[in-house]
């Protein structure tokens, strides 16, 4: 059964106001989902800094490895056209 | 990449101002410096939380009973921010626990001076709490990412300690003559003390000079311990309270506060465990953590439960 080990690490994003999406925050631990959202109401919302928790076991989030940034990041490094200041238009159109 | 690229190429990283981040490569020094120093931290804040404990039932008004309860509890929230800060880069939450009650880790000094009165509930948001946000400001641009944020929330949330504490010290030196003297004496016992906290001076300091060269540091010890000095002053001045110390004299040349010897001697003696209040401490820490533990086993096994019957009756359907 259960020993001294840690609980699992979760991941706490949350979402100040509506209209504004979900933020990570930081991490805590907890022994279920349902305590990791009440500890991260006492931990990170004490001065009214949300409305909605998410909790993430840290587990279950996938991450790309910094290592391969160049070959992963690299495809959208070219392609300025993408952009809307790539195109040459004539200065008497005011607003596109 | 051979070890001495990458090492080349992160300090170049380092001194262009960018962020390292918890999966980016780093040199090992660089990791157990920022490990030792974020759980060095993390204790102090779980540590600080002992001192003022025992005057929650004392406090002398409901508001400042509220008041500081609440500031204990953003110190509860601190050490949690600096735990997790510190797990990114490697080490289980446990181990920094128990290098904490074993005694092998250190934590500062300043919380094994005893708290005798009431009036050091001030001192110490007006002195220790300062002296903190002096050192923390600058580590919100700390090069480690995980490291910088916690300090931005922890900033955030510490100026409140600070007023809280000198607002107690103003209603005190606004009292009777016997309220104004308690006053003084925590003053007096708080100010070498807390002029220490700033560690070693720059010449002693054995870990600064890495520290600053990686930026995660950003002053030096006595860089920081002279601004302390230098805002204080006027602050004690405000409550006509007198800084213990014949040697206070205003450099007009520099424009700082100059202040006299520091006991090196007592700073190395308490840092080594021989405080009036290190047991006391750590035997609180350690009586906590082990009364604790059924709690701790039983909130594991109610998630075993639960997740088991949460898979009995999938099963089923």
């Amino acid at each position: 059964m259960s020993n001294t080990k840690n609980w699992p690490l979760w991941e706490v994003f949350i979402r100040s106001k509506n209209g504004l999406n979900h933020k990570h925050v930081g991490s805590l631990h907890a022994s279920d989902s349902e305590m990791a959202l009440e500890n991260a109401r006492d931990v990170y919302t004490r001065r009214q800094e949300g409305i909605s928790i998410w909790v993430v076991e840290s587990k279950n989030i996938s991450a790309s490895d910094p290592k391969i940034n160049d070959e992963m990041f690299d495809p959208a490094a070219d392609k300025v056209y993408r952009h809307p200041t790539f195109y040459n238009l004539p200065d008497e159109l005011k607003h596109m | 990449m051979t070890t001495i690229d990458l090492e080349e190429q992160f300090m170049k990283r380092v001194a262009a101002d960018e962020k390292v981040e918890p999966k980016d490569w780093m040199p090992e020094k660089y990791r157990k410096t920022l490990i030792r120093q974020i759980a060095q931290h993390a204790h102090s804040e779980v540590v600080g939380m002992l001192p003022e404990a025992n005057y929650i039932s004392r406090a002398p008004s409901l508001r400042r009973k509220a008041a500081l309860l609440a500031k204990i509890q953003d110190e509860g929230g601190h050490g949690l921010y600096l735990y997790c800060a510190a797990e990114t880069l490697g080490v289980e939450r446990d181990t920094l626990i128990e290098e904490l009650h074993s005694g092998k880790a250190k934590y500062s000094s300043i919380f094994n001076y005893p708290t005798l009165s009431w009036a050091d509930m001030g001192a110490i948001g007006w002195l220790v709490d300062g002296a903190a946000i002096l050192n923390q400001v600058p580590l919100c641009k700390c090069s480690y990412g995980p490291y910088a944020r916690a300090m931005v929330r922890v900033c955030k949330e510490e100026s409140f300690h600070q007023r809280q504490g000198y607002e107690i010290l103003l209603t005190l030196c606004n009292g009777s003559a016997d309220q104004k003297q308690m006053a003084q004496d925590s003053l007096n016992r708080w100010w070498w003390p807390s002029l220490m906290m700033f560690g070693p001076s720059d010449a002693d300091s054995t870990n600064s000079e890495y520290s600053m060269k990686t930026k995660i540091k950003r002053f030096s010890n006595d860089e920081l311990r002279q601004k302390f000095v230098d805002a204080t002053k006027p602050q004690a001045d405000i409550l006509g309270l007198t800084i213990p110390d014949p040697d206070l004299k205003f450099n007009e040349q520099t424009r700082h506060w100059e202040y006299g010897e520091i006991d090196w001697e007592e700073f190395h003696n308490v840092v080594q465990g021989n405080g009036v209040c290190n047991k006391i401490r750590l035997r609180e820490r350690n009586e906590a953590w082990d009364n604790g533990k059924w709690v701790r086993e039983a909130a594991t096994a109610y998630a075993e439960k639960r997740e088991q019957r949460k898979n009995e009756s999938k099963q089923v359907a």
